[in-house]
């Protein structure tokens, strides 16, 4: 296996009494899919807030492609190509599908919008991606189906050329239909050589989409496991706690 | 990867997938100011049959200086209602910057100076309303109303005990009270024609050049025939000598038209292609997700209340022009009529939709029921009516119309 992109270890973060991270390592490959699982109060939220920049850790090392980084601001993650999906995706409505894309590093030329480049690049991404489902690039995004707009935030962070993409319950609130199409931009972003991490609580989707599963069990990282050498009921066996010796990833 | 790209854009097909994609998108509920159009011309129609003044040019050309007032106040008004904020005080803070303006002048001060520092009151007003809506987290509606209330005192400690105060100065007068030489109506047109014409050559230039499909020209030939046709027609009928007394020839474009068309065509560019104008439309859609996009959400806001209570300033200019002094209650009703003519105009009050060529249209709208409804010697009680139950109808059909599109444009 390639040498990690990023390696956790020893993180920890509390709020006040409370220890939400209690030392969790977790290596995430490019081109693979780690999926995060645990139950709710886990850590998985804290985690990925601290990759993202939003909210530091209080001890430990974070090694980006083997170099020590301290993510203290969203700016520094971004600027690492560290990408956040939020589970409310964070787009605009009234603003078509261009627009959402490029929303804050808009392109410009002669100080005007260059609307003629940003929905060339817009397309391109989406064509990368082999996203068929949009009628059109210049669609707005209140026309757009949930699996749409998951579509469009997700192809936003290949346009900023991400290197890691962090998915927060993409398919939480999604048909099987939808779903489906959104399993497969996920493989497919992997394919791209993007480190993806995916937050679900879904095993199905896990087992589908996924080459490693890290499992967070009360702010302990208590597996690290290859999708292919593991089964639902071990899964579920760490994520309950019923299981909970730790084995080497 | 190819060069070419294979999703749609919207600009493929021939014109007539053109005009049917645009049928769709009316059908999904995208209707823009075409309610309000269909509305003006209806309402044209109909006071046209009715009256036979009212296609008389002397009533033509009144229509355009009493919808300017109204037009302005509802374009200052499209900036903040577009991040679903109001500003109730537009109107007094216009009256307020007027009475100072006309006071210093009286009392010796350049006119220009003077205007200058009207200008000046109108972005203080503005930033502090901004302010106060932006970094304390104080409703707008609370604010404005705060600013609306006050400002009529301080108009009537400025105007002093007869509470009005007459405008002496010409080059100000000269706005409302005359009108372009002839052929410079037809300049005005071949301008617009021109602009239209170039900014849509040069857009399919850059689609060209970026190997985008590009919408079929005759299109663009079209969008200039009709506004050749209609700007032409109402040029013709506006330099048609229109005095009711022989001895007093009055003929050309009102010089308002001219000033409220540049300021139309600045206030549009700067919404559909600048970088302000797309984060005043995100902030108004989802203030969230600007804020995660970078945007600086609070500076947007509050450069929208400057934005408004300078446009505000100038429906002041207007107006004090046509009526030729200031009084203590100046502005106070044209705000809400303002509201009403950007929501005919389709200008949505949940914030993140609206043109400012939605609140000119708007403007007309409300404008010619009251023009019409007064040459049919109805009372003015009629007007208000008919006005409100216009404004019911807009709000109905843009309710309508946002449930079938299903986009629910509630603030989060």
């Amino acid at each position: 296996m390639s040498k990690p992109l990023i390696e956790l270890s020893g993180v920890k973060k509390s709020f006040g009494p409370v220890d939400v991270l209690k030392g969790v390592d977790l290596k995430v490959y490019p081109g693979r899919v780690t999926a995060l699982v645990g139950d709710n109060g886990a850590g998985k939220s804290t985690l990925i807030k601290g990759l993202a920049g939003v909210q530091w850790y209080d001890e430990g090392s974070v090694k980006f492609e083997g170099e020590e980084v301290s993510l203290t601001t969203p700016r520094i993650s971004s600027a690492l190509g560290v990408e956040v999906v939020y589970q409310d995706l964070a787009l605009c409505e009234n603003l078509d599908i261009v627009q959402n894309m490029f929303l804050g590093r808009e392109e410009l030329y002669q100080y005007t919008l260059d609307e003629s480049a940003m929905e060339f690049a817009a397309a391109k991404a989406l064509q990368s991606l082999s996203v068929r489902t949009v009628k059109s690039v210049r669609q707005k995004v209140s026309s757009l189906s949930g699996g749409q707009r998951q579509t469009v935030a997700i192809a936003r962070s290949v346009l900023r050329d991400a290197k890691v993409v962090i998915l927060d319950e993409p398919t939480a609130a999604l048909g099987v239909a939808q779903t489906e199409q959104v399993l497969n931009l996920v493989r497919r972003l992997a394919d791209k050589g993007i480190a993806v991490i995916m937050i679900s609580h879904n095993l199905h989707d896990v087992f589908q989409v996924a080459d490693d599963i890290a499992v967070l069990y009360l702010g302990t990282m208590v597996a690290q496991l290859e999708t292919k050498k593991t089964n639902h009921n071990e899964i579920i066996g760490y994520i309950t706690g019923l299981k909970t010796q730790k084995e080497k990833a | 990867m190819s060069d070419n790209i294979t999703i749609n854009t919207g600009h493929e097909g021939s014109a007539l997938d053109q005009i049917k994609a645009y049928g769709s998108r009316l059908k999904s509920g995208e209707m823009g100011a075409l309610p309000a159009i269909g509305a003006l011309i209806l309402l044209v129609a109909l006071f046209a049959s009715l009256s036979p003044y009212f296609l008389t040019p002397i009533n033509f050309a009144n229509l355009f200086t009493q919808a300017a007032t109204l037009m302005m106040v509802a374009s200052a008004l499209v900036f903040v209602l577009m991040l679903g904020e109001i500003d109730l005080s537009a109107g007094v803070t216009a009256g307020t910057g007027m009475a100072i303006f006309v006071k210093m002048h009286l009392d010796g001060t350049p006119w220009l100076l003077a205007l200058a520092l009207a200008f000046a009151f109108a972005l203080a007003v503005g930033w502090a309303l901004g302010y106060f809506v932006a970094k304390i987290g104080v409703p707008s509606f609370v604010i404005s109303l705060a600013f609306y209330l006050a400002f009529p005192g301080i108009m009537l400690l400025i105007l002093g005990d007869g509470g009005i105060l007459r405008l002496e100065v010409p080059e100000i007068k000269a706005i409302m009270n005359t009108n372009l030489p002839l052929w410079a109506g037809w300049l005005m047109l071949a301008v617009t024609l021109g602009l239209t014409l170039a900014m849509g050559l040069w857009d399919r230039s850059r689609r060209t050049r970026a190997n985008l499909p590009t919408r079929p020209l005759s299109l663009l030939y079209m969008k200039v025939g009709a506004i050749a046709v209609i700007g032409g027609a109402g040029i013709a009928i506006l330099n048609l000598p229109r005095s009711l007394i022989a001895t007093n020839r009055i003929e050309g474009v009102p010089t308002v038209i001219p000033i409220a068309l540049t300021i139309l065509f600045i206030g549009t560019f700067i919404l559909d292609r600048t970088k302000f104008g797309r984060y005043m439309y995100a902030v108004g859609g989802n203030p969230e997700a600007a804020r995660r996009a970078g945007i600086k959400v609070a500076k947007i806001r509050i450069s929208a209340f400057m934005i408004c209570s300078v446009l505000a300033m100038i429906s002041g200019i207007f107006n004090v022009s046509r009526i030729g002094n200031v009084e203590s209650s100046a502005g106070r009703a044209i705000v809400l009529s303002g509201v009403a003519a950007a929501v005919v105009g389709g200008v949505s009050l949940f914030g993140g939709r609206g043109r400012l060529v939605h609140a000119a249209i708007g403007a007309f709208v409300i404008a010619i029921i009251d023009n019409g409804l007064g040459l049919l010697g109805m009372p003015a009680g009629f007007a208000y009516i008919i006005t409100g139950l216009v404004l019911t109808v807009a709000a109905t059909a843009d309710a309508l119309a946002r449930r079938r599109s299903g986009g629910s444009l509630t603030r989060t």
